[in-house]
């Protein structure tokens, strides 16, 4: 690496040690932590927040059991895909559609709808090319919008299960749901989309511009440039944790993502609300301590993976310096493994990107992922193989390694002499039960899918060998971690994949947040256990270590196999 | 506990008269003595029948852990057989190693299961004999007796016991007093007094009347009584899993599904890569990788923790009271007979104006000469041992002992000296009516000695022609226990208030408190009060624990989390606890503490130790299954293991070895300290989860080198 993407990291880093905190606390009052009952902003969204509760009949004050909140998620959910789904059958004859794209079809509607509610945003499709801008805007905006509330929802309901005692109810959805998105996704995406146009991202109604070439001896005369609402949906893109890119090329298209400017303030972007959130966590159960200790654990995963990824591509494709081709750094370029890269971010500004994205489940991404040497791709692949908590999507993330932490708590408590205990939670078998349903739910949506389908042959639209393997391998673990992001060689718009692929990020998401929002019921019925000095400390680097232990040996042990025939298996045979 | 005559893990007393009494039981004793363990050849040799027997599937449901191990065994076992005669020698020694060490993996399991389950069934066993059917002497309507067996007793009935017979049943005295045997529960051969009415008056079926007759009202039906709960409860036989043992094994069979998943999907990764597997290498991997270590150890590592409460004679009425016992955060224990000796002893002696201590010990000395009480005894002791003052014989002296009307005591010795020691208020009275004089200092002095805790004496002396003459003071203190203060830090360390319990005033009991170093009491505390005090703790989210014996403290005892009757107490106690100490030891709570904590590290590092073991095992087998078609994966064969074949056998059989190698750490429980969590963590961590890592690689090795040094595979 050169001192340039070192400091282009320090950068980066100093400015969410800055951001992360101040938006921490904002987000925890946003969700109650003053004792007071008021919220910041309560004057200038107050009134916002009371219309959409009148309008949705929604009675703010009323708590709902884990139960109950989960109902409405799912019955929230159910809506948003039937009216997504709805939307992409008919925007051939709606309006906001100047390149007139046609209606989509069924099946691949149906993956579309999936993806966008499930906060997934894998993309079958090249959005120029299949989406009409009501589509993208009255549709796609909208679920980035309101998937990335709704986990922040969950997250919330999960928490105050630890700080609530001998209570049934984990608060209100509706309520969670509309502060989340009207009181900090909206203004932080109008700041963001505003940064954004000043540096070139585009933000029009056009259809295609027309642009003559200038070098006719190559048969293309001219060029279809295309326009489009695209700098307010890249912002919610990036802070929601989506990752749906306007366009195919995501941010690796300039009117995407045109300087290194834009792509620091990016992953900038992507990785400010999911650390925010421990903030806030700490915050919301008084104890900074615990919140310290995750943050750092997200945060080492992630700079271990990013910086992996980005000394992987840096250092190239040894068989092109068997071949005594120059691969290294200089003045004259980049270096490095070029392939499916933009010079303008060179092969470490991808390498971090792709830790940011794979450790957010956010899947934008700024190169071709499927390009990568194999071990750069192997560490995104294993990035969400460890279940998207590095830091993760926005809400969901921390609730993942929350539920990780009480697997931890579990066994290290067992190993002090006591029923384990979790911030003064007793972690007995209910929790185990649903912890075990929780971790179950992701090797389940990713090995039987990617195994059928290296077995069926109609599936069969990979490249030969280990590197097809690691295609089907990570393009389920991408959808079994509502990631979003591809090994784009594979041909996803088949039927096989775009059922397959809608049910793995079904099972992502719901078989996930259902169980968290049941363990966040079952602990807030449970009285608060004191800590003494018999308590297993939670907040230690020892239990760090622990809980990082976990995370490895329990995706380790589940995928290294299946990795061993993929990945690395590709390196071993360079 | 001495001198057994060791025929099993189970003492038998020594038989004392020469001829066997048919109805004297034997004499039983839970506890083991010293040359007796838990690897008894005789508990070994009916363990690997059990070990057999288990194999059955229907037991084995119960692990779904070891139930795959076992559907393994068989599919691995069909498969050799089928291909035994289209394989060549070595292809059939390999299989065949595969399945006999599936097979052993879960024997090996099955037979810690009855290692455990080994010691419990003697002790049981050797306890039938004490409830073998005797004849009950039922005094009916009219007066009469009848004679019935035992078996048929009723609730109500009442029995007429007499010297040398055998109690049919339990119940409570409703006439009479006797000394009884109770040695065959409680391996105490000292007798112990019973009576009607009290909180002395129960007494247990299959215990022997020593002396008197007692008529004995019957409280439990047979086959409910106390010896038969005892029987069901060391053998086992009703043993549910605890709420964490549970809690774990939901954990096991979450692991165990997604390596059965991880397994299942690797066959279509493998034919995609043109190395399909045979069957048998999948279920050989599928086995390694399934937490067999815990899984197999899981049930015995909890009844070995439930046996360990046994070794200590105490009997836990089910293992979730064990379990608590180990979450107890606060501790309640009664200050007489468990802090302290619960006996006064002389500290100090205290002079007046015109006296020295010397001669208030002498006086003392003197007016304790007869005195046979503990309070007495000290006072001699501490006058000789500071003061140098001799015990003289004086045979003519007359000892006036202490009465309810006079609360005092003392010597008239043969010169017609007079000294009497007494309560201060009495002294003072009597003084006074003898026209003597009470130094005016005599007030301030036994307020102190009271403020701090410790009980004054007063000593008064009559010199033949003199009036009576105050001396001075004896300071007499209840005495700590030597000890308790390290055991109340080792408490603390661990996380754990102790509160004592004392019917004392407050100042009293806060000078007590501070000297054993207890973190709390509870004053001039009354039934109510001490229910009050549970409850207000576990308000707080605490778990407490207590003993009790009284009637009055049933209430108490069923409300705390963990209450541990003593069992010389009355049977509502027994009813209201979830232990009963066959020691009566109130110290004890201490180590059932203990107890339960090892019990629950003993499952976590297992379980840590289990599944750090699938690191290796998965650099062992990964390679050997892909490098035949794969020759690249060569390069994850870390260990070097000489063939595909025998780096599977040899993780195969490490897996099947290290169960039986963990049987004793599985029944003995890991090493416990006490400790704060952070460094128990620590330690353990270390030595579960690394050296789980570590291990198997160096193991697997090992046995690959001598798998390949045998040439089986």
């Amino acid at each position: 690496m050169s001192w340039q993407n070192l400091v282009q990291a320090l950068v980066l880093v100093a400015m969410l040690v800055v951001a992360v905190p101040l938006l921490g606390r904002y987000i925890a009052a946003v969700y109650g932590a003053r004792d007071d009952g008021t919220a910041p902003g309560d004057r200038l969204f107050g009134p916002v927040e009371a219309g959409i509760y009148r309008i949705a009949r929604v009675d703010p004050k009323r708590d709902q059991r884990w139960s109950v909140y989960a109902t409405a998620l799912m019955a929230f959910s159910l809506v948003s895909l039937l009216a997504l789904y709805t939307l992409q059958r008919l925007q051939g004859v709606l309006a906001l559609n100047p390149t007139d794209r046609a209606s989509v079809q069924p099946l691949r509607a149906f993956n579309t709808a999936v993806s966008f509610v499930t906060n997934t945003n894998w993309q079958w499709y090249s959005g120029e090319v299949s989406m009409s801008h009501l589509t993208q805007m009255l549709g796609l905006a909208v679920q980035n919008f309101v998937s990335a509330g709704a986990g922040m929802a969950v997250v919330v309901a999960v928490i105050r299960g630890i700080t609530r005692t001998g209570s049934l109810n984990l608060g209100n959805f509706w309520v969670d749901l509309t502060r989340g998105v009207v009181r900090i996704l909206i203004p932080l995406s109008l700041v963001f989309a505003v940064v954004l146009i000043t540096q070139g991202v585009v933000q029009n109604f056009d259809g295609h511009t027309v642009a003559t070439t200038i070098d006719a001896s190559t048969g293309v005369t001219e060029q279809l440039i295309p326009g489009g609402p695209q700098a307010s949906q890249q912002a919610i893109k990036l802070l929601g944790t989506n990752g749906g890119g306007f366009y195919n090329a995501n941010s690796a298209h300039p009117f995407e993502n045109p300087n290194g400017f834009t792509n620091m303030m990016e992953i900038f972007a992507l990785l400010l609300i999911p650390f925010a959130f421990t903030v806030a966590f700490g915050r919301l159960v008084k104890d900074r301590r615990q919140a310290r200790l995750l943050i750092g654990v997200m945060a080492g995963i992630l700079i271990v993976f990013s910086g992996f990824t980005m000394l992987a591509e840096q250092n190239g494709n040894p068989g092109l310096s068997a071949l005594g081709v120059d691969q290294s750094i200089s003045t004259e370029q980049s270096g490095g493994n070029l392939e499916g890269k933009e010079i303008r971010f060179g092969a470490a500004g991808c390498g971090l990107f792709a830790g940011a994205t794979t450790g957010t489940s956010t899947g934008a991404v700024n190169c071709m992922h499927d390009s990568f040497t194999p071990l750069g791709g192997l560490a995104p692949m294993l990035h969400m193989m460890f279940g998207e908590i590095s830091p993760g999507g926005v809400g969901v993330g921390l609730m993942g390694l929350l539920v990780l932490a009480l697997l931890t708590v579990f066994v290290a408590g067992l190993m002090v002499g006591r029923t384990p205990e979790f911030l003064g939670k007793k972690i007995q078998a209910s929790e185990m039960k649903l912890v075990t349903l929780y971790i179950l739910a992701m090797p389940f949506a990713l090995l039987p899918f990617a195994a059928a389908s290296v077995l069926i042959d109609s599936a069969n639209t990979f490249q030969p060998g280990p590197h097809g393997l690691s295609e089907v391998l990570y393009n389920y673990a991408s959808t079994a971690n509502n990631n979003g992001s591809a090994f784009a060689y594979q041909g996803t718009g088949t039927q096989w994949y775009t059922v397959t692929q809608g049910l793995s990020m079904l099972m992502a998401r719901f078989f996930t947040i259902i169980p968290a929002l049941a363990i966040g019921g079952s602990l807030a019925a449970k009285p608060r256990v004191p800590e003494t000095s018999g308590t297993l400390p939670t907040h230690t680097p020892l239990f760090a270590m622990l809980l990082v232990g976990v995370v490895v040996v329990v995706a380790g042990l589940t995928f290294f196999p299946a990795l061993a025939l993929g990945p690395i298996l590709e390196h071993l045979s360079l | 506990m001495t001198t057994p005559i060791s025929t099993s893990a189970i003492a038998i007393g020594p038989i004392t008269s020469g001829t066997i009494d048919p109805q004297r039981p034997p004499k039983v004793r839970l506890r083991a003595s010293g040359t007796t363990s838990i690897f008894d050849p005789k508990i070994i040799r009916s363990a690997s029948l059990d070990a057999l027997r288990k194999l059955n599937p229907a037991v084995m449901a119960k692990n779904p852990v070891m139930l795959i191990v076992e559907l393994g065994s068989v599919v691995t076992t069909l498969l050799f057989i089928r291909d035994f005669g289209d394989s060549n020698a070595q292809t059939n020694a390999f299989s065949g190693l595969i399945a006999a060490f599936l097979w052993f993996t879960v024997l090996f399991a099955n037979f810690a299961e009855a290692m455990a389950e080994g010691r419990g069934k003697a002790q049981a066993a050797a306890l039938r004999q004490t409830r073998a059917d005797t004849v009950a002497k039922v005094r009916t309507a009219d007066g009469s007796i009848e004679e019935r067996p035992s078996s048929s007793l009723d609730i109500g009935d009442l029995c007429v016991v007499v010297a040398g017979e055998v109690i049919p049943g339990d119940g409570d005295i409703v006439e009479g007093i006797a000394l009884v045997d109770e040695s065959a529960i409680t391996g105490e051969s000292a007798p112990v007094i019973r009576e009607s009415g009290g909180d002395r008056s129960a007494v247990t079926g299959g215990t022997r009347v020593l002396s008197d007759e007692i008529v004995v009202r019957i409280t439990a039906r047979p086959g409910e009584t106390f010896l038969d709960r005892m029987i069901a409860l060391v053998e086992g036989s009703q043993r549910q899993k605890t709420p964490n043992e549970i809690a774990l094994s939901i954990l096991l069979s979450g692991l165990t599904i997604i390596f059965v998943l991880a397994v299942m999907t690797l066959q279509p990764f493998a034919i995609y890569s043109g190395a399909e597997q045979p069957i048998l290498v999948l279920i050989a991997l599928l086995v390694c990788l399934i937490p067999t270590t815990i899984g197999g150890l899981l049930s015995a590592i909890g009844i070995a923790g439930m046996d360990r409460l046994v070794q200590r004679n105490v009997l836990a009425m089910s293992g979730r009271a064990v379990e608590a016992a180990g979450d107890v955060t606060t501790l309640l224990l009664d200050k007489t007979g468990t802090i302290t000796f619960g006996s006064r002893q002389a500290a100090e002696f205290i002079p007046v104006t015109n006296t020295t201590a010397t001669e208030v010990a002498e006086s003392a000395l003197a007016s304790s000469l007869a005195d046979e009480t503990p309070e007495g005894r000290s006072i001699v002791e501490l006058a000789v041992r500071d003061f140098g003052h001799a015990v003289t014989d004086d045979p003519g002296s007359v000892m006036v002992p202490f009465t309810a009307q006079t609360r005092m005591s003392g010597m008239d010795l043969t010169n017609g000296r007079l000294v009497r020691k007494g309560a201060a208020d009495s002294i003072r009275q009597f003084v006074i009516a003898e026209g003597g004089q009470v130094p005016l200092e005599l007030g301030p002095i036994v307020d102190q000695v009271s403020r701090e805790g410790a009980t004054p004496l007063v000593v008064i002396d009559l010199q033949p022609g003199a009036s009576w003459r105050v001396m001075g003071v004896v300071r007499l203190k209840d005495t700590v226990k030597p000890g308790m203060r390290e055991r109340f830090d080792e408490l603390r360390a661990m996380g754990i208030r102790t509160v004592m319990i004392t019917g004392d005033n407050p100042f009293t009991a806060a000078a007590i408190a501070a000297e054993a170093g207890v973190d709390d009491f509870l004053a001039e505390a009354t039934p109510e009060h001490k229910m009050a005090l549970i409850r207000r703790e576990q308000a707080g989210g605490n778990l407490v624990a207590m003993t009790g014996d009284g009637t009055n403290d049933a209430p108490a005892l069923a409300q705390a989390d963990v209450g541990v009757a003593m069992n010389t107490g009355t049977q509502a106690a027994k009813e209201a606890g979830n232990m009963v100490d066959l020691d009566s030891n109130p110290t004890k709570l201490i180590e059932i503490v203990a107890v339960g904590k090892q019990l629950l590290m003993t499952r976590g590092s297992l379980t840590t130790f289990s599944i750090a073991n699938d690191v290796a095992k998965y650099f062992a087998i990964i390679p050997a299954m892909f490098s035949g078609v794969l020759p690249e994966l060569e390069s994850l064969n870390v260990m070097r293991l000489d063939s595909p074949r025998s780096a599977i056998l040899s993780a195969v059989i490490f897996n099947a070895l290290i169960i039986i190698g963990l049987v004793p750490l599985a029944l003995k429980g890991v090493k416990f300290r006490a400790e704060a969590a952070s460094s128990v963590l620590r330690r353990n961590l270390l030595m579960y989860g690394l050296g789980g890592v570590v291990v198997p690689f160096a193991a697997i090795k090992i046995i690959d080198v001598i798998v390949s040094t045998l040439g089986v595979s």
